[in-house]
C-alpha cells in the first residue's frame, strides 16, 4: 500500500503473521470456529422452520409411533435405536478429544489409534442413519409422502417427513464430511506431516468441526425424538 | 500457538465430561419412557428437555471443543452472536402462533 510499511507488516508476507495473535488462536483455528458459527445459524433456521410448522399445525404425528423401530428385532421400540445413536456420536467424540489431546503431547500412535475410533464412531453412525432412513421409506415415509398419523388421527403432516428428512440429511451429510476429513487427517498423521510441522493443531481443527456435529445431534435429538 | 495450552484438560477430565453426558442423556430417556405424562405434562417436560439440551451443549462447546479456555474476546465472538437465534425464535414463535389463528 503506502511507501511507509508498518513495521509489523514488513515482518512477513503471511497475513496471520504479526506481532501477537489477538484472540490466542491461530488464523486456522479462529476460522474453524466462525465457520461453525455460520453453520450453526443454518441448522439453526432448519430447526427453527421445523418449530415454527409444528407450531402452527392443528395436530402433529407422535415421535414414539414414529420412530420405534430396532435392527433385527420385531416390536415397538420408542427411542431405543436413536439412543443407541446418541451413544455412538457422543463415544465418537470422546474418542476424538482424546485423539486431540494425544496431539498435545505429540504422541503420533495414539493419535492414529484414536483417529481410526473416531472414524469407525463415524461410519457407525452413518450406517445406523442408513438403517433409518431405509426402515421409513419402506414404511412409505419419504419427502412428500407421510403414512404415520397425526395425534388426533387425521392424515400425517407432510411438513414432518419433509422435514426430517432433510434436517437428518444435513446433518448426515456433516457426519459424512466429517468422516471423509478424518481420513485424510489421520493418513497426513501415518505418513508423520504433523510430526514434520512440529504441531499437531490440524487435529485440534477437525477435532472442533467434528464436536460441532456431535452438538448439532444434541438438537436434533431433542426437538425430532424427544419434544 | 497451539502449544501453550495451560493442561486444563486432561484425560481424566475428558472422561468425567462423558460421564455427564451419558447421565444427562440417560435422564432424558427416563423422562421420554418411564415417567408417565399424567405425573409431568408434556409442556414441563419439554422444558426439562431444553434446559438438558442447553446444558449438554454447554459441556460440549465448553470442553470438548475447548472454548472455556480460550481468551475471553474469543468466547464472546463466538457466543455473542448465537443471541440472533433467539430473536429468530421469538419472531417466529409469534408468527406461527398467528399462522394457527388462521387455520
Amino acid at each position: 500500500m503506502s511507501s511507509q510499511a508498518s513495521p509489523v507488516l514488513q515482518s512477513s508476507g503471511k497475513i496471520w503473521d504479526g506481532g501477537n495473535e489477538p484472540f490466542g488462536a491461530s488464523y486456522g483455528k479462529l476460522m474453524m470456529w466462525f465457520f461453525l458459527l455460520s453453520d450453526a445459524f443454518t441448522f439453526s433456521a432448519l430447526l427453527l422452520a421445523y418449530a415454527a410448522l409444528r407450531f402452527s399445525s392443528l395436530s402433529w404425528p407422535v415421535p414414539d409411533n414414529v420412530f420405534a423401530g430396532v435392527p433385527f428385532i420385531h416390536g415397538h421400540f420408542p427411542l431405543v435405536f436413536v439412543g443407541i445413536m446418541t451413544f455412538i456420536l457422543i463415544m465418537s467424540s470422546v474418542t476424538m478429544v482424546l485423539a486431540v489431546e494425544a496431539g498435545h503431547r505429540g504422541a503420533r500412535s495414539e493419535v492414529v489409534k484414536w483417529m481410526i475410533w473416531t472414524i469407525l464412531g463415524g461410519i457407525a453412525f452413518l450406517s445406523c442413519q442408513a438403517w433409518e432412513w431405509s426402515h421409513l421409506h419402506h414404511d412409505g415415509a419419504w419427502w412428500g409422502s407421510n403414512p404415520f398419523l397425526n395425534a388426533d388421527g387425521t392424515p400425517g403432516q407432510v411438513n414432518f417427513t419433509n422435514l426430517f428428512f432433510t434436517i437428518t440429511g444435513f446433518h448426515g451429510f456433516h457426519v459424512f464430511s466429517g468422516v471423509v476429513i478424518n481420513i485424510i487427517v489421520t493418513i497426513m498423521t501415518v505418513v508423520g506431516v504433523f510430526d514434520r510441522r512440529g504441531t499437531y493443531e490440524t487435529i485440534e481443527k477437525i477435532g472442533l468441526y467434528w464436536h460441532f456435529v456431535d452438538l448439532v445431534w444434541v438438537f436434533v435429538f431433542t426437538f425430532f425424538y424427544l419434544v | 500457538m497451539s502449544g501453550e495450552h495451560n493442561s486444563s484438560f486432561d484425560i481424566k477430565g475428558i472422561w468425567m465430561v462423558f460421564w455427564v453426558l451419558f447421565a444427562i442423556t440417560v435422564l432424558e430417556f427416563i423422562l421420554a419412557l418411564v415417567i408417565p405424562e399424567a405425573f409431568i405434562a408434556k409442556p414441563i417436560k419439554n422444558v426439562i428437555y431444553i434446559a438438558l439440551t442447553l446444558l449438554k451443549a454447554f459441556y460440549i462447546v465448553a470442553y470438548f471443543m475447548h472454548l472455556k479456555f480460550e481468551r475471553i474476546n474469543m468466547i464472546y465472538s463466538i457466543i455473542l452472536p448465537t443471541v440472533f437465534v433467539l430473536g429468530v425464535i421469538a419472531a417466529l414463535m409469534y408468527e406461527s402462533d398467528y399462522w394457527f389463528t388462521l387455520r
